[in-house]
């Protein structure tokens, strides 16, 4: 039996420590957060008003024409609830010229464009709010690679990148996160009707659970398959796992000198704070 | 005879080895009004943990012309203390190190044997490794140190007892995981439990002092332990939070404790060597 509860009092006390350290020793006191209306963003949220201050976060919807309006509600949600600065950015004037420059254009290359978008206003805006940008990207979707490069998967800090999708779920429902949100199908909302497990194929819970054997377990695949997973469903999850490598790194850099960032030249972010 | 003694759990600065010793100095003027003896700092106080390519440039020596521990070993007068360092030697290569000073003098120091350089650790990149394994006496009684990594092997705690150490003065830099639905860490249990066990095993004082504070996404999860012979504990720390702990140790307890148990006085240290000499030389 797989158990992937998670003591939650202990979770918040580790992660709002941790968004005010990293906040405070490089001389802010303040972060701004994409509140999309989902579960992630919102629990990185909460988290971060705990951490800093309701005062000291601001939260920015950045809905594009053809988002849900559930989503802005929910976000609206969110920020009244945790008391938190907010301001509501439509991006779709920022957005549509890229997009009409190719009527062919994917929900993909679309879905890309927009989360970029909302990157360079979330990094705007961490300018004029004078903080840093808080991500909000869980475990799950960064294994699986399942985010827009230097898009949504961008920031300065990720206090949820450890937990997965069903454990941000028991930390968000300790946190007071409204039921409509943890309740609802995950979606990134890029297009109508998107939702993430439709687009990955499986769900959270049962990718949770290989992840946890195969990740944290080391578990081999063929041990995973032997645990009772499908054979097909391992081998695709790691396939994703090994493709979307190049997602959780900086680009390589040619070595040709004798200390070359990132092989030789090693120091922690936090060196010197 | 009693030891009052202070585990100070605290965070540092990475790297920044002045404003890491203006708060040790601190600490030890907080420590030296509430009467304490002595006060045992985490492993790399001074310095910070995960130091990599800091390592050469945060190095002291520990002796009284160094401007560190100048300032330390003119604290000692007052009381007895532990600091964490980077020790580097006389040809340059750097260890893990802690050291006892007491009345403006060092009276010894300990180099990390056991380098963690698996999962998340790398200290075996960085550090040379230490090679011996001694204890040591102070005024009150003999002593031994371990740093972190050198209590999760069986070996330095046994050979400290055997060395007479009647109190074990442990330190750490140990980053937090293993999180699931029980209220402490994997890694803070497990630490609680082999000091515990050695506390009774050993029939002594164990006394651990562990680091709080994050370096980038680690953080360090404190709770400073003082486990007395019969293996009971004595006093806690808090979890994730910088704190100086009290503990007056008995020393007698090891009296009464011996005298119930005497581990110590039946240990059979040369059937220890003769099965030793006769596992190695396969």
């Amino acid at each position: 039996m797989i158990d992937l509860s998670i003591n939650t009092d202990l979770a918040r006390k580790i992660l709002t420590g941790f968004i005010e350290s990293e906040i405070a020793r490089v001389g802010f006191s303040r972060g701004v957060i994409n509140l999309s209306g989902g579960l992630d963003s919102a629990l990185s949220c909460a988290l971060a008003a705990e951490a800093l201050g309701s005062e000291n976060v601001l939260a920015l919807r950045l809905p594009y024409h053809t988002s849900s309006s559930e989503s802005l509600e929910h976000a609206q949600m969110v920020i009244e609830q945790f008391k938190v600065q907010s301001e509501t950015i439509d991006i779709t004037d920022m957005v549509d010229p890229f997009i009409q420059r190719d009527p062919q254009m994917s929900n993909v290359r679309k879905g890309n464009i927009m989360a970029r978008a909302r990157m360079i206003l979330l990094y705007d805006q961490t300018e004029a709010f004078n903080g840093l940008a808080i991500g909000t990207s869980n475990k799950t979707e960064i294994l699986l690679g399942y985010s827009t490069l230097w898009g949504d998967s961008a920031a300065a800090m990720n206090p949820i990148g450890d937990l997965y999708k069903t454990q941000a779920r028991q930390l968000a429902r300790a946190m007071g996160i409204p039921s409509v949100i943890i309740d609802k199908p995950p979606s990134a909302d890029l297009w109508v009707g998107q939702t993430d497990e439709d687009e990955l194929g499986f769900t959270y819970e049962e990718v949770d659970k290989l992840l946890y054997l195969l990740v944290d377990q080391r578990y081999s695949p063929q041990e995973c398959v032997e645990a009772g997973f499908g054979q097909l469903f391992v081998e695709k999850v790691v396939t994703l796992i090994r493709r979307t490598q190049f997602k959780r790194m900086l680009p390589p850099i040619a070595k040709i000198s004798n200390r070359t960032v990132g092989y030789d030249f090693l120091y922690l972010r936090d060196w010197g704070t | 005879m009693q030891l009052n003694l202070a585990l100070a759990q605290i965070t540092t600065k990475l790297g920044d080895v002045q404003a890491n010793l203006a708060a040790h100095l601190n600490l030890l003027d907080e420590a030296k009004r509430q009467d304490a003896d002595l006060v045992v700092f985490p492993e790399l106080s001074l310095t910070g943990y995960v130091l990599q390519d800091l390592v050469p440039s945060v190095a002291h020596k520990p002796t009284d012309d160094d401007p560190v521990f100048k300032h330390l070993l003119k604290a000692s007068q007052d009381l007895d203390l532990v600091v964490g360092f980077v020790d580097e030697d006389s040809r340059h290569r750097f260890y893990i190190a802690s050291a006892y000073l007491s009345g403006g003098k060092v009276l010894h120091v300990h180099h990390k044997v056991y380098l963690p350089t698996y999962g998340l650790f790398d200290e075996g990149r960085f550090f040379a490794w230490g090679d011996s394994i001694r204890a040591f006496d102070t005024r009150f009684g003999r002593m031994g140190l371990l740093i972190c990594e050198d209590f999760w092997h069986a070996s330095p705690p046994y050979l400290l007892w055997l060395d007479g150490a009647d109190v074990f003065l442990l330190s750490s830099s140990s980053p937090g995981r293993g999180l699931n639905d029980n209220e402490k860490l994997e890694s803070a249990r497990w630490v609680e439990r082999v000091n515990q066990t050695y506390a009774s095993l050993f029939t002594s004082f164990v006394a651990h002092t562990n680091r709080v504070g994050y370096e980038d996404g680690l953080h360090f999860w404190g709770g400073a332990t003082v486990f007395d012979p019969n293996g009971e504990l004595l006093v806690k720390g808090p979890y994730h939070e910088e704190a100086l702990t009290f503990a007056t140790l008995d020393l007698n307890q090891l009296h009464r404790t011996r005298a119930r148990l005497p581990l110590l006085r039946d240990e059979r240290t040369h059937l220890v060597e003769q099965e030793l000499k006769r596992i190695l030389s396969k």
